[in-house]
């Protein structure tokens, strides 16, 4: 039986809570509901209300309370009910939890677990990739999985992480994506890119639900016989920068992907670290493809125009291939 | 010290009688009932339909909150509407056609398909679009206050929440800022008893809303939130409160959400008798008792206002289908002063 990307995530928290008592849960909606994603279904009735916990909406305070409760030896995995919402809870991230080990030796072993992603007619308030915030924010960790197994691996590897670890979910990805995965105990390298495609004439630099553009993109380009290799960073901080470097030496031309906005984004740190790094590798710019600098519109085509797709990166690979 | 106050809501049976109150009755109901069949034909037709998609958000059950005190509100108030206060659109002269095409995402809608639902406003009609995030709107309603009294204008501002919101350290902010300030601040609390899934116990420890006021040294009152005429009465108390220049005023109003938290939600955690409690007091049959009680409408005008009402609505999505979706080619338009 194939695992959705959303089993995967209940699936490797379930067996966290399993394997560690001090591991527990709380957000808004988790218990009772399961979670507005359904993501924790079940955990209530499993764990009980000890270490299921049901919260106020309170995102400063659900995120507080896990940085807190990780000083007395807890593992807390916060659900922050939308991504769009993290924003609430930001100074407790990025003020706090961030800077404890460098001020005061302090670990926080937490992980914030927040949906995001566009895709889903959700509006300005409901669709967002807030991921470049916290890549800007040392001591952070930040996650952004693409497959059921990396998903599954990556949540496991967050929760036994002894720093503040912010994991995104990508909504569009919950129910669509399905595979085999092995049942019971793994775990994926936190940091780790992976060649999600392998090829030779181009490479695609991408992460979460941009994975699966990139894939048909060159799906297509292999019908005019073009070799695109995909690099899924799986983590955007630490950037796995070797991988990323190995694969532009291959192939000469790179095209860096992503569905939040392009100015500032994810994107302009490795097309950065890649012309520092292998400028005499490269046969072309460094292209990047990014949703434009607009917030999520809620229409359906303008959602459609903004969202990156197989169609745009096509037409950016074919111009890059003709350099 | 300002106290808790729970004896003053005039209750339905302590209305008096008057040609006034029987045309006030008449509003009340045009809106209250506009506003149930606006959000049936969304939930349970165009949602279901597949022509509106993400999240639909309805207020059945609460429209006496929003529409009593949208209409104890005067024209030149700011209002800062929550998901479940349409009633305050039409109060204000959006007209139902531009509800529809918001919801579908067309360009005549109020923010032209750049949000969906309940994520609407316009400055010119003094209505404050939605911030998503529950509780961001009580500083911005401040900050509104704060200009209407700098200004030496006896206008005042209008915030509506849910009982949910009242978690959010923005909300303690935003009333604490406004209480210090004095400032001219209407608060509305929904208490629908839930926040998404989460019943009221969960979300805290003490039992009314209202028992904040006086920790912030505010008035706060309880109000039965399905008596139009009550919320009416304690909203006009409030904004005169306010614009005499005493400072904010809390009014709690106990409703129930007679839905799931939004479409997709059956409510399947609400116990089933909360159900059948609140559906004998839904806030429209009982303003319609009211009035055929007193004498102030008979049955067939009321079907008569009911028939124009659904017409009225045909019309308005008929209209909505017919807009168009907006260019993609506007996509990056408008995001600086142009
Ligand atoms: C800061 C924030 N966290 C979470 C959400 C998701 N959310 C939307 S509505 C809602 C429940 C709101 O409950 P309440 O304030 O009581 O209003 P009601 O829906 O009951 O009218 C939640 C959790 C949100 N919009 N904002």
């Amino acid at each position: 039986m194939p695992t959705t990307y959303l089993e995967a995530i209940r699936e490797g928290i379930w067996e966290e809570m399993e394997r560690d008592e001090n591991v527990f849960l709380l957000g808004e909606d988790i218990g009772v509901y399961g979670g507005a994603f359904k993501i924790t279904a079940g955990m209530l009735e499993r764990f009980g209300e000890r270490r299921v916990v049901d919260t106020p909406i309170s995102e400063s305070a659900i995120v507080g309370a896990a940085i807190g409760a990780s000083f007395n030896g807890l593992r807390p995995v916060a659900e922050i009910q939308f991504a769009d919402f993290i924003s609430c809870a930001f100074d407790q991230i990025v003020n706090f939890a961030a800077k404890c080990r460098y001020r005061w030796n302090a670990p926080v072993p937490i992980v914030v677990r927040a949906p995001s992603g566009g895709g889903i007619h959700g509006g300005p308030f409901h669709s967002q990739n807030p991921e470049a915030w916290f890549v800007h924010t040392p001591g952070l960790k930040v996650i952004c999985p693409a497959t059921a197994y990396d998903a599954k691996g990556l949540i496991k590897a967050a929760i036994r992480d002894d720093d503040p670890c912010i994991f995104f979910e990508h909504k569009a990805l919950y129910r669509r994506i399905k595979e085999e995965i092995p049942k019971g105990d793994y775990t994926v390298p936190i940091g780790k890119a992976r060649v999600f495609r392998e090829g030779s004439d181009l490479s695609i630099i991408t992460y979460g639900a941009m994975v699966y553009e990139a894939d048909e993109a060159a799906n297509q380009l292999a019908g005019e016989g073009i070799s695109v290799e995909i690099v899924d960073l799986r983590t955007v901080l630490p950037i796995d920068e070797e991988t990323i470097l190995e694969s532009v030496r291959k192939t000469s031309k790179v095209i860096v992907l992503h569905e939040a906005t392009l100015t500032g984004g994810v994107g302009a740190e490795i097309a950065a670290r890649i012309t520092e790094k292998a400028f005499d590798s490269l046969d072309g710019p460094v292209v990047r493809i990014a949703a434009p600098d607009v917030p999520v519109p809620y229409s359906p085509p303008l959602e459609e125009a903004f969202l990156p797709n197989a169609a745009k990166i096509v037409e950016k690979a074919r111009w890059l291939l003709n350099y | 010290m300002a106290a808790v106050n729970r004896a003053t809501s005039i209750t339905l049976q302590e209305a008096a009688d008057s040609s006034e109150q029987a045309e006030l009755a008449r509003r009340f109901l045009y809106h209250m009932s506009l506003m149930r069949e606006v959000e049936d034909r969304i939930e349970r037709k165009l949602y279901r339909q597949g022509k509106i998609l993400g999240g639909v958000y309805v207020g059945r059950g609460q429209e006496a909150i929003c529409v009593g005190a949208g209409m104890a509100a005067k024209p030149d108030d700011m209002l800062y509407p929550c998901h479940r206060d349409l009633g305050l659109y039409f109060i204000r002269g959006v007209h139902p056609r531009q509800v529809f095409a918001q919801y579908m995402g067309r360009v005549g809608g109020l923010t032209k398909g750049r949000d969906g639902n309940m994520h609407m406003g316009d400055l010119n009609l003094r209505i404050v679009a939605i911030i998503s995030a529950m509780a961001a709107s009580i500083p911005v309603a401040a900050g509104s206050a704060f200009a209407l009294k700098y200004k030496g204008t006896k206008d005042i501002a209008f915030v509506f929440f849910g009982d949910g919101a009242t978690s959010r350290g923005d909300w303690h902010e935003g009333i604490n800022l406004a209480a210090v300030q004095r400032l001219p601040l209407v608060l509305i609390c929904n208490n629908n008893q839930y926040a998404y899934s989460t019943p009221l116990e969960k979300q805290m420890a003490c039992a009314n809303v209202a028992d904040r006021g006086p920790g912030y040294g505010i008035p706060a009152e309880i109000v039965d939130g399905n008596d139009v005429f009550a919320v009416y009465n304690a909203a006009l108390r409030a904004a005169e409160h306010a614009r005499r220049g005493l400072g904010p005023y809390m009014i709690e109003c106990k409703t129930f959400r007679m839905t799931g938290h939004s479409a997709h939600d059956s409510g399947s955690y609400v116990p089933a008798h909360l159900w059948k409690e609140w559906e004998a007091k839904d806030p429209i049959r009982r303003l319609e008792t009211l009035m055929l009680e007193r004498s102030w409408a008979d049955r067939a005008t009321i079907d008569e206002m009911n028939a124009g009402i659904r017409a009225e609505v045909d019309a308005a999505i008929e209209w909505a289908e017919k807009s168009p979706y907006p260019d993609p080619a506007t996509l990056t338009q408008g995001v600086y002063a142009e």
